[in-house]
Parts: structure tokens; sequence; C-alpha cells
């Protein structure tokens, strides 16, 4: 059903770029491409034999929540879809939709401090405590876990390096010491999880922890450096375009 | 304004960046993680030790990925002063290591480059080795300012 979701999510974002492309400014094919991307990753993250291997063995389990978690997200926010959804729809709905986010409620969710709480919280939470037991017997809190990893992953990434303009976005500043902050509890989560064999009591032998605590480690790098690269480069952009704007008004 | 410009400062600010970090990085790897011969901070219970080398590795990885970037964006734009930036690197290395091996060992004692009863030989090298790093990098920067006038 996931998978379904996550089909039609992408079929909608097809359609809304083909319309763009029809007309002026178009929609740059990297975007969709990227978009694209980022869908295959979900569906193949919640794909039925990567789900039973990922019960099966810790690391597809840690890759899974790779996927799902942080290189999905990232692929999909750079295909910018809130702009292509504004753009696609009638002004008024527009506006509501714009209004919705830049609501007070919406603005502190989207905060990066907040979203790491989610998301860098939510996985002490799954590996330090029963949680995670509690997963693999029940389906629902298993689905549950995946639909708040890949929502928590999303909104800390956007919240980090998101390209959809926000006019409310923390700084540039807040957010790197968030990334930072997120970066410094993943990396010691990994750590805790090698040198203490967590996550407890799931019958998996200690090498096959270790080597997922290692996957989660450098995969995770991985991700963090993309987001880093992603934030410079925004911040490149936007100072830029500062400068542009006060050499035209002062020259 | 000449349009490849050589930007001498941000060329040895990009990678020093890139140098700090990766001396870090070898250090946490080598040293913190494959040999497990020391943490950040040794002054507290092996968690607390896992957590600093955490925070110290957050930080070399945000540094390399900054160093990186700033690189490339300079050597797009065709501003990149070689011979600064080789100054760079080394400044960078040899600093952060110097840095570490006297403020962080000696000096703050947060922890030890091994926890043996020979430690001078490990401190020895590890200073040495730092100085001779930061000697090179020094060199290469006044070899580039000279190259510049």
């Amino acid at each position: 059903m996931l998978l379904l979701m996550a089909g039609t999510v992408w079929f909608a974002y097809l359609l809304a770029a083909l319309w763009q492309g029809r007309r002026q400014p178009g929609w740059p094919l990297w975007r969709l491409a990227s978009f694209t991307a980022g869908s295959a990753l979900l569906v193949i993250a919640l794909s039925p034999p990567v789900m039973s291997w990922g019960h099966a063995d810790l690391r597809w389990h840690m890759a899974q929540h790779l996927m799902l978690g942080m290189f999905a997200p990232i692929a999909l926010m750079l295909g910018k879809p809130v702009t292509l959804l504004l753009r696609s729809v009638p002004v008024t709905v527009a506006r509501g939709i714009t209004a919705l986010l830049g609501s007070s409620p919406a603005r502190v969710l989207a905060h990066p401090i907040t979203a790491m709480m989610l998301d860098v919280g939510g996985l002490y939470l799954v590996y330090l405590t029963p949680l995670y037991l509690l997963s693999l017997a029940d389906p629902k809190v298993h689905v549950l876990l995946h639909l708040h990893f890949f929502l928590a992953g999303y909104l800390f990434c956007w919240a980090i390096a998101g390209p959809d303009p926000s006019p409310h976005r923390a700084g540039f500043r807040t957010r790197l010491v968030a990334l930072f902050l997120a970066t410094a509890a993943h990396s010691i989560l990994g750590k805790v999880m090698y040198g203490y064999g967590y996550p407890r009591d799931t019958g998996y032998r200690l090498t096959d922890i270790e080597a997922a605590a290692q996957l989660m480690y450098y995969g995770g790098n991985l991700a963090e450096i993309v987001l880093a690269l992603l934030l410079f480069a925004g911040w490149f952009r936007r100072e830029a375009k500062r400068r542009m704007a006060m050499a035209v008004v002062n020259g | 304004m000449v349009a490849n410009a050589m930007d001498t400062r941000r060329s040895l600010r990009a990678t020093l960046f890139l140098g700090i970090g990766l001396m870090a990085a070898v250090d946490e790897i080598l040293f913190h993680q494959i040999l497990a011969w020391h943490h950040f901070f040794d002054r507290s219970t092996p968690a607390i030790g896992i957590l600093s080398d955490g925070l110290l590795h957050a930080a070399e990885l945000l540094l390399l990925a900054a160093g990186f970037y700033l690189f490339v964006l300079l050597s797009r734009a065709g501003a990149l002063a070689r011979l600064h930036a080789w100054a760079g690197l080394f400044i960078g290395a040899g600093g952060f290591q110097l840095f570490d091996g006297i403020v962080n060992h000696k000096l703050l004692q947060l922890h030890q480059v091994r926890y043996v009863d020979n430690l001078w030989v490990y401190d020895l090298a590890w200073n040495g080795f730092s100085l001779v790093l930061l000697l090179i990098g020094v060199l290469l920067w006044r070899r580039a300012r000279a190259a510049e006038q």
C-alpha cells in the first residue's frame, strides 16, 4: 500500500512537471530526474524483497533506513515538489497552502532543531529502547516507524538544505549548528551501537550489529556531507544574489 | 577587476579547512577508532569518550565539506592559487596536529596519544611530525608570497 502511495505521488509529480514543461519557464529536467530517483529509492526500500531482507539481516534494515530516511528525502526534495505543486494548482489553493506552511505550528515543526530532535531523537528511541523489538513483533508499529523515518528524515533534510523557497527559514548559522549536532548525535549512536551491541535482545549476532552500525555510520556520513554541500551551495547562491542586488542598488 | 584574478587568501583558507579536517579525520579514524588508543575527552567514562569523539567527527566532517566546497568554487572560477593552496593544506594539517599535541594533550590534558609508560616517545613523534608539516607549509607560503610579487 505504501508502494502504491509512493508511485501515485511520483506519477502526479510527473504529470505536473510535464504540464509545466509546456509553459514558461518550464520545469528543469534534472529536478524531475532527482524526484524520480528519490521515488525509486522509496519503492526499493519498501519493496517486499527488501522488507523481508531487512527483517532477517540487520544490515539490510540499516540500508533500508538510510534509503528511507536520508537518501530518498534528499533526492525528493531536490525535485522542489512544493514549488511544483504551488505552480500547478489554482491561485486560491496555492495561497491556502502557503498560508498553512507559513503558520506558526508549521514553522516550529520545520525548524532545524525540531526536525533534528524528531529525526535523530527517533533513532535513539528505536535502537536504545525495546521499541525496535516491538516493531519486529507488531506490523502496525513497524509501518509507523518506517513512515516516521521517512517523514522525519525529509523534514530534517528540507529544514537544513531544502531548495523550496521558504521566507521563514532559519538562518545559515542555525542550520549549520543543527547539522553539526545531528551529525555528532548520529555518529555517537553508531559507535554506541557498535561498541555496546544495541539493539539488544534481538537475537542478532554481534558481528551483524557491528556491520550494521558501520553501515549506519558511514552511510550517514555520506548523506551528511551531501547535506553540508547543499547547505553551502544554497548559502552561496543567496549571497551572490544579495551582492548583485546591492551592486544594482549602489551602482 | 581581472576576470581570472587568483584569490590567494581564499585559496589558503579553503585548503586550511581541508588540512585541518583531513588531519582530524586521520587522527579520529586511525587513533581513535582503529587503534583505539584514545578518545577526545578521556577524563571521564568511555561513554563520554565516545560522545566527545562524535562531536569531533561531526566538526571534521563539516570542515572537510566546507573546505572541499570552497576549493571547488575557487577552481571553477579559475581563482585557485596553487602554491597558496598547498601551503594552506600543510599549515592546516600540521597546525591542527601541533595544537592537539600541545594544547589538548599537555595544557588541557584532555587525552594523551597512548596510555603507556614511554609516552614521551609518542609525544615526540606526534609533535615532531606536526612541526615538519607546519614547516613545509610555512616554507610553501613564503614561496607563494614571493611569487606574488
